[in-house]
């Protein structure tokens, strides 16, 4: 481990975590360092689309064109990641003619293949779309999952020597004779993978260039080194319901507005998202009319939504930027594109770049261009390889073998963990130990827990978005303690008990913004299994274990206890137990 | 031909079998109609009378901390006597099955998550694990059975009990899927399957050789609870006298045997008693009379039945069962929408932190002494229904650990009242 580095990134989202494997793939030494869990800010928080570019077609042509290009990189290089679901833009009755035009010109100017389809092909392809369906274009929209992606990002640096270092704030940018140097961070839990309970230590990360992509946090890291940062952070709900509604992307086809956009996500629906800006990129309130609005509003779209069942809700900050002097007021007025602030030219401050700004899907482009200037900063030479060597996962993606003889797994179990980790799936799933399925409405098996346990630590939400466990229609109220218990014995049971402790808690904080109908029920029945079945709401506080009963101790003819041996007076009738209609989780 | 009997109980649970039992018992003519599975299959089996009040210190006395609970309590309202009185029918139901009812005092069992949890009655399987009987204990697991890791439960227990747990992991017998449910496990030791042809081992015996190498001077065994269904006896017994200690199940969750055990030897009772029991249609309506329910009726598919009775008994459960349902505007009881009290706002259903005192753990229907749902005005919704268990507000079952004691007293008052009522 070194504590000098050519470039240090401050965090561990999808631009820092590419631009991390960017630089690791040039040669230069690396260092990244995140708050939180990898993901832990906007990108963790996003709808999971992977733009065509149809959405800034008629606003932001020169986005519109990153989009088409970077989705047809990703496709490539993160085959594991992404799944070409296709997406529609979708004209009610009453939505304006001229709008539908422009889009479908606009897609043709930015080289994204569009088609029209009239109102019925439309609901061919999508049988729940409202019968109000005028007419749609079909442009190629994805899904992408930023989880996976930012791993097999992070991932792919560290095997090109670079170090991640998660929950490890920065609590100081290091200046000395004005100059950026380095900056200081507080291991909240020890250096390297992380693990509950371990003291922290604070530690001095010294570098030739720091680069701040910390999204809607870089104000805060550009204080520290005295320059100013004005990112305007807007919170978006995101709301996900417990079945793909639809198949494809369906974005409604007029002028921004909020609630107009539902993304297939894994087995999920996303319904996004509103656009409000705020203070700060935490504490800004999570409101029920934000949730009510996106059902609302939706299934005007998708009639079905109205009555299907929610299982989270979740906010996310857009770290928008715009130049001092624009002065716009709305933040969809905001550009998406993002901006590189070379601290040297803008502040006078050498050994800092900040990146603002930007979207998901354009994260690879956005890291080869900083990286570039890094580069360019450092004399370094080398070329950008990103867009061609594929990521970790996606390097030999011909995974519809069957799976179900070579693992061991039953069909689907085998089929979505394949899905999950791509050209992975033999280093993880080929295991001697038997491998059991830990989370059922996930069809996550023990060796893919024990996979990400390797490559996380203890933080059971880092497993968590490693392998989607507990993130299915029980919201882990089956599987919490199982995801706990691969931890042990490599994790004391301390740790193990702290680990699940907040992946208990995490996983109510968006349970609770779908407390109605069947969610309210399923986390009724969490509540239950976890409070009353395990007593895990407590930590029980026996002063004296005398003051209960111990059992009948009535000795029989062998002087042994009545308890458990004795003879049963009447067999039952019954006949033997049928399996079938109990053995379902 | 008209369906008619003295009392119809709605809901199969605990409560619902409480109270047909108590009603028949009472002299009634009584039909128990049940829609879906119940959810006795969730429950450990453990028989909760009260283990928490207000702080962490479980209750050893629960009967004496009854009067210290609030008046919307269910136990406030059915009084302390039918809550014993209640405990009695059920320790002559359960018979053999269960024990603990040799005392009133609580005792603790150990949880599959390594907690240890006050209780009343327990599985006689889980008889020999109490953790408040002081013996040094080896809990098994199994490899495959990733609800239950047996060396990190010891681990918990092991640093709040006054004796020595320790855990270990083993192969389960025969060859399993990785993923092949507890009940097949059951099954294999209920019918003591052939792992040896030649030598004739079978699973059972096997089994206690794997136990026996980590044995020690462990005095008692624990297992996760899959020993055995229908034989669940004959295993246990068979694991005690190759192991030469006593064995106990760790009551878990969902499937669970013990419930399943316990939901057998309920239905037997009702059987016994005379009751009429209809699984798999629900309750869609009803008729009433000046403020008088004469029939509710059951959805069979083709036809809406009229289902006549003097009494009426609605036990379909809480929030998990459905007796008590949501949408976004409200909360409400499905089958005669009684008054569920509720705060306006939705997100006042709930607390931040998942195990806070959550207002939403104590929806249900507000009830009189005599267990009538309450209108929204204080007065009786009709005066022949009655509503028992987790239909109830004004408690949290879970917190207090008290769910199936509020069941069985609540089915044994409303059970008791309503025959006498009987014109």
């Amino acid at each position: 481990m070194t504590d000098r580095v050519d470039a240090l990134v401050v965090g561990g989202g999808s631009t820092g975590c590419g631009i991390a494997r960017d630089l690791a793939m040039r040669g230069l030494s690396v260092a990244l360092v995140e708050q939180g869990n990898l993901t832990h800010g906007t990108t963790g928080r996003m709808h999971g689309l992977l733009h065509s570019g149809g959405r800034y077609a008629v606003s932001d042509q020169a986005s519109a064109r990153e989009c088409i290009e970077e989705n047809r990189v990703l496709r490539e290089i993160a085959g594991h990641c992404v799944e070409m679901t296709g997406g529609m833009f979708v004209q009610l009755e009453d939505d304006p003619d001229e709008y539908f035009e422009e889009k479908l010109a606009g897609c043709r100017e930015c080289d994204i293949p569009a088609e029209v389809l009239s109102g019925a092909e439309a609901r061919d392809r999508e049988p729940y779309l409202t019968r109000e369906v005028k007419r749609a274009i079909a442009v190629p929209d994805g899904a992408v999952d930023p989880f996976r992606l930012c791993v097999a990002n992070a991932a792919d640096a560290e095997r090109h020597g670079a170090r991640i270092e998660t929950h490890a704030p920065v609590t100081d940018v290091l200046v000395e004779a004005g100059e950026v140097v380095g900056v200081e961070v507080e291991h909240e839990s020890g250096p390297g993978k992380r693990n509950h309970r371990e003291p922290g230590t604070v530690e001095e990360i010294r570098a030739e260039h720091v680069i701040n992509a910390t999204g809607a946090w870089a104000g805060r890291v550009g204080e520290m080194a005295g320059v100013d940062v004005e990112v305007r952070p807007s919170k978006g709900v995101m709301v996900i319901m417990n079945v793909r509604q639809v198949d494809t992307v369906i974005n409604r086809c007029r002028k921004k507005g909020d609630a107009d956009i539902v993304v297939p996500h894994e087995t999920t629906a996303i319904l996004g998202t509103t656009d409000v800006e705020v203070d700060h990129p935490e504490g800004y309130p999570e409101e029920r009319w934000e949730v009510d609005m996106m059902i609302d509003e939706l299934s005007g779209l998708v009639p079905i939504l109205a009555e299907a069942r929610t299982i989270r809700s979740f906010w996310g900050v857009r770290p928008l930027y715009e130049p001092p002097g624009t002065g716009t007021t709305d933040p969809t007025d905001i550009t998406r594109d993002f901006f590189l602030l070379d601290h040297e030219d803008r502040d006078s401050l050498p050994g800092m770049t900040s990146i603002v700004g930007g979207k998901f899907t354009t994260y690879r482009l956005m890291a080869e261009k900083i990286s570039n200037h890094v580069c360019e900063k450092l004399g370094v030479t080398a070329e950008c390889r990103t867009a061609e060597v594929p990521l970790p996962g996606s390097e030999d993606f011909s995974v519809l073998r069957d799976y179900m003889d070579e693992f061991g797994l039953r069909s689907p179990i085998g089929r979505r963990s394949v899905q999950r980790l791509g050209s992975r799936a033999d280093d993880v799933l080929k295991t001697d130990e038997p491998n059991p399925t830990v989370c059922d409405c996930e069809a996550v098996t023990r060796a893919e827990i024990r996979d990400a346990i390797e490559g996380a630590g203890s933080d059971l939400n880092a497993v968590r978005i490693r392998t989607r466990a507990s993130m299915g229609n029980c919201q882990g109220g089956f599987c919490c303690h199982r995801m706990a218990s691969e931890l042990h014995p490599n994790y004391d049971e301390e740790t193990v008990s702290a680990a699940w402790d907040e992946l208990v808690e995490e996983r109510w904080k968006g349970e609770r913004h779908a407390l109605w109908g069947e969610g309210l029920s399923q986390a009724a029945l969490n509540y239950q299994l976890h409070a009353t079945t395990m007593s895990l709401d407590r930590e029980p506080a026996v002063a004296d274990f005398g003051a209960f009963d111990s059992g009948v101790e009535t000795a029989t003819d062998g002087g042994e206890r009545t308890t458990g041996s004795r003879p049963s007076p009447d067999p039952r009738s019954d006949g033997s137990r049928s399996e079938e209609g109990r053995n379902g989780d | 031909m008209a369906i008619e009997s003295d009392v119809l109980v709605i809901g199969g649970g605990l409560a619902g079998a409480s109270a047909a039992l108590s009603a028949a018992r009472g002299g009634a003519s009584v039909r128990l109609v049940t829609h879906k599975e119940n959810t006795l299959r969730n429950a450990s089996g453990l028989i909760d009378v009260l283990g928490y009040h207000g702080s962490d210190e479980p209750i050893a006395e629960p009967f004496e901390a009854i009067s210290g609970l609030s008046d919307e309590h269910p136990y406030r309202k059915v009084g302390v006597e039918a809550v014993r009185e209640a405990l009695a029918l059920f320790d002559e139901i359960a018979g053999d099955l269960y024990e603990g009812g040799h005392t009133s005092t609580n005792t603790l069992s150990p949880t599959y998550g390594g907690r240890v949890k006050p209780t009343s009655r327990y599985p006689e399987s889980a008889a020999a694990g109490l953790a408040s009987k002081s013996e040094n204990t080896l809990l098994v697991g199994f490899e495959t059975v990733t609800t239950f890791d047996a060396p990190l439960a010891a681990e918990r227990l092991d640093a709040s009990v006054p004796f020595e747990v320790r855990g270990v992991t083993i192969r389960f017998p025969g060859e399993f899927r990785a993923d092949a449910r507890i009940t097949r496990l059951a099954r294999a030791l209920d019918a003591d399957e052939l792992l040896d042809r030649e030598n004739r081992v079978g699973t059972r015996e096997e089994l206690a050789t794997r136990v026996a190498e980590h044995l020690g001077d462990a005095e008692r065994v624990g297992f996760p609870a899959l020993l055995g269904d229908d034989e669940h006896r004959d295993v246990r017994a068979d694991l005690e006298a190759e192991l030469g200690v006593p064995v106990f199940e760790v009551p878990m969750g969902p499937p669970s045997l013990p419930g399943m055990r316990l939901e057998d030897r309920l239905y037997e009772a009702l059987d016994a008693e005379g009751v009429h029991v209809e699984a798999g249609n629900p309750v869609v309506g009803y008729s009433e009379e000046e403020r008088q329910i004469t029939a509710v009726s059951v959805d069979r598919g083709r036809r809406e039945i009229p289902y006549h009775a003097e009494q009426f008994v609605l036990a379909t459960g809480g929030l998990v069962g459905k007796g008590i349902d949501s949408d976004r505007e409200g909360v409400y009881e499905p089958v005669f929408d009684c008054h569920v009290p509720q705060p306006e706002e939705r997100y006042e259903w709930f607390h931040d932190r998942v195990f806070d005192d959550q207002p939403y753990a104590r929806f249900g229907v507000e009830v009189d002494d005599d267990l009538r749902p309450l209108g929204s005005n204080g007065e009786p919704e009709f005066s022949n229904l009655r509503a028992v268990g987790a239909v109830l507000g004004g408690y949290d079952l879970a917190r207090e650990k008290c769910g199936s004691g509020v069941s069985l007293s609540t089915g044994f008052t409303a059970g008791s009242n309503a025959s006498e009522d009987l014109q």
